[in-house]
């Protein structure tokens, strides 16, 4: 049987590596988007103030594009490297959307980037503004595939498990890109990471409005953020993923863990505002409810139930005994009894699969499981509710607080008047950790609330690790994270310092730190 | 649409052309920075050397990135097994990378010089561990890796880091190596001038030379001291795929064997060697050119020529010789595969055009000059 301790250090290092890589990737996101924009303007008005803005805010995205690129990496190798067993099973589906990825868009950001640092010089203007939207197209492009990959883990369409080779073959390439899970976490990833973009140039030039420095260079840009970040912020909360959890079982589970919904209520039901769930009572202590608000958020609707905790766990039993039978079928198959009989008997039972291999964190003979063991199996089913309920109220806070952030801000661009709120500018200061605590808490809910799968209801994640040993698993964890520390002591001491010294690192002559007395442009 | 055995044929030979394209320019960069400490004696002669790769490093290592992702979609267990069975090699090849993209990026960013010094020694080592790991991985692949399957597909794997440096495994590390730090010095050759270009030729020469004598010993251990591997049951190209069915053994002349059947094969090392000569010549008579070329061409050579000894074998296993990966079973399935090959039909020219196109923008001697002329703006 596989270590649970190899199973926990392999899942903590893809943790590890995966939330720090996410830093750094929606700021990628949003700032390509806003540099593009700030180009246009440039391009259409000519004013030099706005190739100062792409000129310094790029030096700042390149700073942690930089970073973004060297901990991408980690992901890629990490399939392989420590969950070997989940490459095979899934690869011929998971790895060909990572392929695409790498051709259809990694290709196309990485080499316009070089042309977007390099090529002010070589490249007309418009050639240089088309190269900067490439660079955000390839880099939204890259969200896209890797959000196909990531919604078909969490809802896998379009694939089929084939006993001669032991894993899921595609059969419905079409199904797995249009995913809707995929498409909704699309729309909801990408937005957030244009809010990220933007609560970012917003607190900086708000920090500069604060010093008095620069501001027409400062204005230009808060204005340009808070416009776009309200679109952002709209777009995320109104195209939320909650919508994509009514599809598919996992989906479902996870949205019963969001909401502490211990019993199926009937519809619409109630949202449960805060409250500490717990999971040995299976019950929510001191919970405050808001009658009807849940059924109507979740399944947008009037009369569709959202099922209850207590009543997937039952669901999730049944499936196990079938996939236990699935599990003594597949057997006979791979002992090389393949008579079409056979065969048959396995295609009734094989959806069930996935649930007869919870089973094997008890027991090798999966078939002659205990009734114990089918019980502990099936509350396994269910993820960590309190922490994800948790996260998922973070999540929305952080949202909320953006929205009226972002609100403020673009009533005060437009009556031009932003400098003189020293609160707004203060507000908007000290949201800069917002986005990052929303995307981290967003995440933490999609990939812990799909437990105890890697492929939702196929492979459960204890079986997808490497056969590596625990030595080795701690090795690379400790190593890592010693490597992070440094790298990102060395990112926060450059970004602080560019973001100190603000556009007059540019060298152009025109602002604070050049002159003498401080001049408006 | 191509039927399952060509398919399979076709991603055989794509993963070679994307190896080969990760080899011919990230190669560059990988071979220049880690020739830079020796060629750049000056601060600015350092960043000569990084702006001739500074627009072009990050598209480069996308074939890096692609090649892996090819790997996982069309061969996932070979990239299961080799990533997983090769953990601290590639750990160790991954964090060599973290340096490059942060070095190259932030190096410059301030003036203090030991700033700059500390990030020239971290790009520099952090390009000369994967030039040398992939050669060294490769080499083991010659010698069967240690791993097998159970019936579930699930691998085990009992070597360990160190037994990855064994001497002809080391020695194709040399191999790798020598072959990227030349093509390093050609591409500076072409894009530099005055000392540079002069340290450039000189840099060429020496380890040109070196890599057509590991190139050729390398050669002569695999024809003569080491047994290579052959499926001796039948093999249903056409048909489902397990590993397990089939029948290896190990026997002489194994790797050479493909070189005997099919003697256009023997092509490939002949390019190699030729390759090797040109860039020696080049950097004699001055003409960079033509020692880039005669760089690309090494290296094209010698991976085909590693591909075409192997050929079907992708990762022979040495405890279990039927848990060998072949490119016959151990690929994605038919769907999988021609669903790639359209992206990939669609996008490599696409990708090639553009490439071109940043080349082309951004082509030059860069010298000292124009690096002290602009202290702020380059790399």
């Amino acid at each position: 049987m596989i270590s649970e301790t190899l199973v926990d250090l392999s899942r903590f290092q893809f943790a590890m590596t995966a939330m720090y890589h996410f830093i750094f990737v929606p700021l990628t996101i949003g700032l390509a988007f806003l540099l593009a924009i700030m180009e246009s303007v440039y391009v259409l008005t000519g004013k030099e103030v706005y190739k100062d803005m792409v000129l310094f805010w790029g030096k700042l995205f390149g700073i942690n594009f930089a970073i973004g690129v060297a901990t991408g990496l980690t992901m890629e190798f990490q399939f392989g490297t420590n969950w070997s067993y989940y490459s095979h099973y899934v690869g011929d589906v998971f790895g060909a959307p990572l392929a695409i990825e790498g051709l259809m868009a990694f290709f196309l950001e990485s080499t316009f980037i070089g042309l977007f640092f390099f090529g002010w010089e070589r490249l007309s203007k418009h050639q240089h503004l088309a190269v900067t939207w490439l660079v955000a197209i390839g880099s939204n492009l890259s969200a896209l595939w890797i959000l196909v990959a990531n919604g078909w883990m969490q809802n896998p369409v379009g694939a089929e498990f084939n006993y001669e080779t032991m894993r899921m073959e595609v059969t419905d390439f079409a199904a797995l890109i249009f995913n809707p899970v995929a498409q909704v976490k699309f729309v909801h990833t990408v937005a957030a990471g244009y809010v990220t973009g933007s609560i970012f140039v917003l607190a900086i030039s708000s920090w500069y409005l604060l010093k008095k420095r620069d501001l027409g260079f400062a204005r230009r840009s808060f204005a340009i953020a808070s416009a776009f970040g309200l679109a952002s912020i709209l777009s995320v909360i109104v195209l939320g993923d909650e919508s994509g959890y009514e599809i598919g079982d996992v989906q479902k589970t996870k949205l019963a863990a969001i909401e502490a919904e211990w019993h199926t209520e009937k519809a619409p039901a109630a949202f449960t505002l805060v409250g500490l769930p717990n999971m040995e009572t299976q019950s929510t202590d001191y919970a405050i409810k808001i009658p009807y608000a849940m059924g109507i958020m979740a399944t947008r609707s009037l009369d569709t139930e959202v099922t209850g905790i207590k009543d997937l766990i039952a669901q999730h039993e049944v499936r196990i005994r079938n996939g236990m039978l699935a599990y003594e079928r597949l057997q006979v198959l791979r002992g090389g009894d393949r008579s079409a009989e056979n065969v048959a008997l396995f295609d009734e039972v094989k959806q069930d699969l996935g649930y007869g291999l919870l089973l094997k964190k008890y027991t090798e003979n999966i078939a002659e499981a205990t009734e114990e063991q089918i019980k502990l199996a099936a509350a396994d089913t269910i993820p960590h509710v309190p922490s994800i309920f948790w996260a998922f109220r973070f999540m929305v806070g952080a949202g909320f607080l953006m929205l009226l952030l972002f609100v403020l801000a673009f009533w005060a661009s437009t009556k031009h008047n932003q400098e003189h709120k020293t609160w707004l500018l203060r507000f908007a200061l000290l949201s800069l950790p917002l986005p990052w605590i929303g995307v981290q808490a967003g995440w933490y809910v999609a990939e812990v609330g799909r437990q105890p799968w890697s492929i939702g209801e196929v492979l459960p994640t204890f079986l997808s690790t490497s056969s590596l040993s625990s030595g080795d698993v701690l090795g690379s964890i400790i190593t890592i994270a010693v490597i992070y520390t440094v790298l990102i002591i060395i990112e926060m001491f450059l970004m602080i310092r560019f973001a100190r010294k603000g556009p007059s690192c540019l060298h152009t002559g025109r602002y604070h730190f050049e002159q003498n007395t401080t001049k408006k442009l | 649409m191509f039927d399952y055995e060509t398919l399979k044929l076709i991603w055989w030979v794509l993963v070679g052309v994307l190896l080969i394209g990760f080899a011919l320019t990230d190669g560059f960069d990988l071979g220049a920075v880690i020739l830079m400490p020796l060629i750049g004696r000056t601060d600015s002669e350092r960043r000569v050397v990084l702006n001739t790769i500074g627009p072009h490093w990050e598209g480069n290592q996308v074939w890096l990135v692609t090649a892996a992702g090819a790997l996982f979609a069309a061969w996932p267990i070979v990239y299961a097994a080799s990533f997983s069975g090769f953990y601290w090699a590639m750990m160790l090849v991954l964090f060599a990378l973290f340096a490059r993209p942060l070095g190259f990026d932030y190096r410059s960013k301030l003036d203090n010089p030991n700033w700059r010094s500390r990030w020239d020694w971290a790009l520099c080592l952090g390009s000369f561990v994967p030039a040398l790991v992939f050669g060294v991985a490769f080499g083991n692949l010659f010698l069967g890796v240690p791993f097998m399957l159970d019936n579930t597909m699930r691998i085990s794997y009992t070597g360990n880091f160190w037994g990855l440096l064994n001497p002809f495994a080391i020695l194709a590390g040399l191999v790798s190596l020598t072959m990227l730090m030349t093509h390093g010095a050609t591409w500076l050759m072409m894009r530099t001038d005055k000392q540079v270009l002069q340290r450039s030729r000189t840099a060429t020469q020496i380890l040109s030379t070196a890599y057509l004598i590991t190139f050729i010993a390398a050669g002569l251990w695999l024809w003569f001291g080491i047994e290579g591997y052959s499926v001796i049951s039948v093999i249903d190209f056409n048909g489902a795929i397990d590993p397990l069915s089939k029948v290896v053994e190990q026997n002489n002349p194994g790797w050479m064997a493909n070189y005997t059947q099919y003697p256009i094969m023997r092509i490939a090392p002949i390019v190699g060697i030729i390759g090797g000569v040109l860039a020696l010549l080049g950097a004699t008579i001055n003409r960079s050119a033509l020692a880039f070329l005669g760089s690309s061409l090494a290296i094209s050579g010698t991976i085909c020529t590693a591909g075409f000894a192997l050929f079907p074998f992708l990762m022979p296993s040495s405890i279990d010789f039927a848990s060998s990966l072949t490119m016959w079973d151990a690929v994605s399935s038919h769907k999988t595969l021609g669903i790639m090959f359209i992206a990939a039909a669609i996008f490599v020219p696409i990708i090639l055009v553009y490439t071109l196109w940043s080349y082309i923008k951004m082509w030059g001697t860069v010298k000292v000059a124009d690096i002290d002329g602009d202290p702020h703006g380059l790399y």
